[in-house]
């Protein structure tokens, strides 16, 4: 997804002098192109999350149009208080993209995990939160959040080389897109997730006999509250999964939604990283996130015995 | 030039003024850290930056960021005397339905560039402004507390200002000598101008209180080709003879006594 997101960056820059790219000296292998063709309007600052926040308000105050990248983890927690301070509190349109959300940096070990990042960013007042799933999302969320005025925080994860997009869809913030028909089951998923929750949809389908219906929601905040109550209302059981922990992110929105809107009566349960604990674990993203539970077998299994 | 100084000295007086009876008024302040900032203010506002009240958002203006927020009675006192809004504005600090919180609030009232409070802010910011601004002539001036520059953050501003040799930002170091907790040598012992030089910053030290020093060094700043830090001998709770260069300034709060003899002092 991050070449969906540069190739999609070079298109923004070149029809929009005011945007200015900011890194804390992440992006190699990814940014050179970016780096390359707008010398003046692209800086490493350096390893200094804080600072490059801080210095992308000072632009941004000063009306430009700024984007801040750096690895999940790094991007929003380092620099927490001043995204909240300087971005949401003076609502500028500064662009926080976080590399390698979940657990894309697997190997790396737990610093480099991300799995709060949508929590944390989510209750953040102005800000937008994205988090696309494959690269047509990647590209449409890049372009949406552009045209956007005021921060936004967007996520970004691996591809999984396998599209999912409708002729139908049209991407705007706070919409969701239903990418596999259904009426009994309901399986909602944000991020670089929806092809594991596709193959769990196979596996429930062909066990249960029945149809699933499978949601990308790669707008976490705004939320398409709509969507959702119109599937899960008459569903037999409505079910998120996310690379994120099961506490802030997918699951916790659409339990408030499904509760505002009182559908109780669904079977519900929210699959994601454990609340309280960190995963200690060595080894690739699939490892990982079968340790988890977060696979389709498992998923499948375990949705099947929460009906 | 006596009287022309006298003028800016009078403001920096008046300026203290207002702050205690800010303080006095809501019973609560950082008092002893606005104080000693008084004399800079005058000077920046009235000598200095480019600044027209009446048209607080003109983009040929010098930019001013208060990075040690803690000081924004000053700089609410230094806007209302240099026409930005009426003196009656200042009432509403930090009380209910006020119009003005402890720390500056953009968009509170005009004039007040950047929200600022947390420590080690203010100066990232800065460096963003001087950025984007490095191809015009409008310049950044950012004030820091002695105390603020313990945040690590403050140093990497430093490092990335001095790396991109920004020539358009001055920051000014409000060096009171203290901090809400303690001496501020006592945490930070080392040479404040060579710890700024060795990041490549032209840095001066310079009477904080002297308004006639503190012109000439903020005009000589501005012809420099690098970033430029004043680091100001300022008196916390200057003009209060009671609690100058004390640990208790910091959070002092005037009763009416304190008031009445505040006014006889400044």
């Amino acid at each position: 997804m991050r070449r969906d997101f540069v190739a999609q960056m070079i298109d923004e820059m070149e029809h929009d002098p005011e945007i200015f790219f900011l890194t804390a000296d992440l992006g190699f292998n990814a940014l050179e192109q970016i780096q390359a063709r707008f010398p003046d309007r692209f800086l490493n600052v350096g390893i200094m999350e804080q600072h490059m926040i801080g210095m992308a308000s000072g632009l941004a105050l000063e009306g430009k149009k700024v984007i801040a990248y750096s690895i999940a983890s790094f991007a929003v927690m380092r620099p927490y208080e001043q995204i909240r301070d300087d971005v949401c509190y003076h609502d500028l349109d500064v662009k926080i993209i976080g590399t390698g959300g979940g657990y894309n940096y697997a190997t790396h070990g737990v610093t480099h995990h991300t799995v709060e990042d949508i929590a944390i960013m989510n209750v953040l007042p102005h800000m937008a939160v994205l988090s696309p799933s494959y690269s047509w999302e990647a590209k449409e969320a890049t372009r949406a959040m552009m045209r956007h005025k005021g921060p936004v925080y967007m996520r970004l994860g691996k591809s999984p080389g396998i599209s999912y997009e409708r002729t139908s869809f049209r991407f705007a913030l706070g919409r969701g897109f239903v990418v596999r028909k259904g009426t009994s089951i309901v399986l909602i998923s944000t991020g670089n997730m929806l092809d594991v929750v596709e193959k769990t949809a196979d596996i429930l389908e062909q066990k249960l006999k029945t149809s699933v219906c499978v949601i990308s929601m790669p707008s976490l905040k705004p939320f398409d509250e709509k969507l959702l109550v119109r599937h899960a209302r008459g569903a037999q059981g409505v079910f998120t999964i996310e690379e994120h922990s099961v506490v802030g992110g997918l699951g916790s929105i659409v339990s408030s939604v499904l509760l505002k809107n009182g559908l109780r009566a669904a079977k519900y349960r929210s699959f994601g990283f454990p609340a309280d604990s960190f995963l200690k674990d060595v080894g690739d993203r699939d490892h990982l996130l079968k340790r988890v539970g977060l696979d389709p077998v498992r998923l499948s299994h375990s949705i099947m015995h929460a009906l | 030039m006596a009287t022309r100084h006298t003028h800016i000295e009078k403001i920096g007086a008046r300026i203290r003024r207002l702050v205690i009876e800010m303080s006095h008024r809501s019973r609560s302040g950082e008092t002893g850290s606005a104080l000693s900032i008084s004399d800079i203010l005058a000077v920046l506002y009235f000598k200095i930056m480019r600044n027209d009240p009446k048209k607080p958002d003109d983009p040929k203006r010098d930019r001013f960021v208060l990075s040690k927020g803690h000081g924004a009675a000053a700089l609410y006192a230094a806007l209302a005397l240099r026409g930005y809004f009426e003196e009656d504005l200042l009432h509403g600090h930090r009380m209910n339905g006020g119009v003005f919180h402890g720390h500056p609030s953009r968009g509170a009232a005009p004039g007040i560039e950047v929200s600022t409070g947390s420590l080690g802010h203010g100066l990232s910011i800065a460096v963003g402004m001087a950025y984007a601004l490095r191809k015009t002539k409008s310049t950044v001036y950012v004030l820091l507390g002695d105390g603020e520059c313990n945040e690590g953050s403050v140093w990497e501003a430093v490092l990335s200002a001095g790396a991109l040799a920004l020539p358009n930002i001055i920051a000014i170091v409000d060096d009171n000598k203290f901090q809400g907790f303690g001496a501020s040598r006592e945490i930070n012992p080392f040479d404040m101008e060579r710890q700024w030089q060795s990041f490549g910053w032209s840095a001066e030290r310079v009477d904080g209180h002297d308004v006639d020093a503190l012109e000439r060094a903020l005009r000589a700043a501005t012809h420099s080709q690098r970033p430029t830090v004043i680091i100001a001998d300022t008196v916390s709770g200057k003009g209060v003879p009671a609690i100058e260069n004390s640990l208790q300034a910091h959070y002092y709060v005037p009763d009416d006594a304190a008031l009445e003899a505040a006014g006889n002092n400044l």
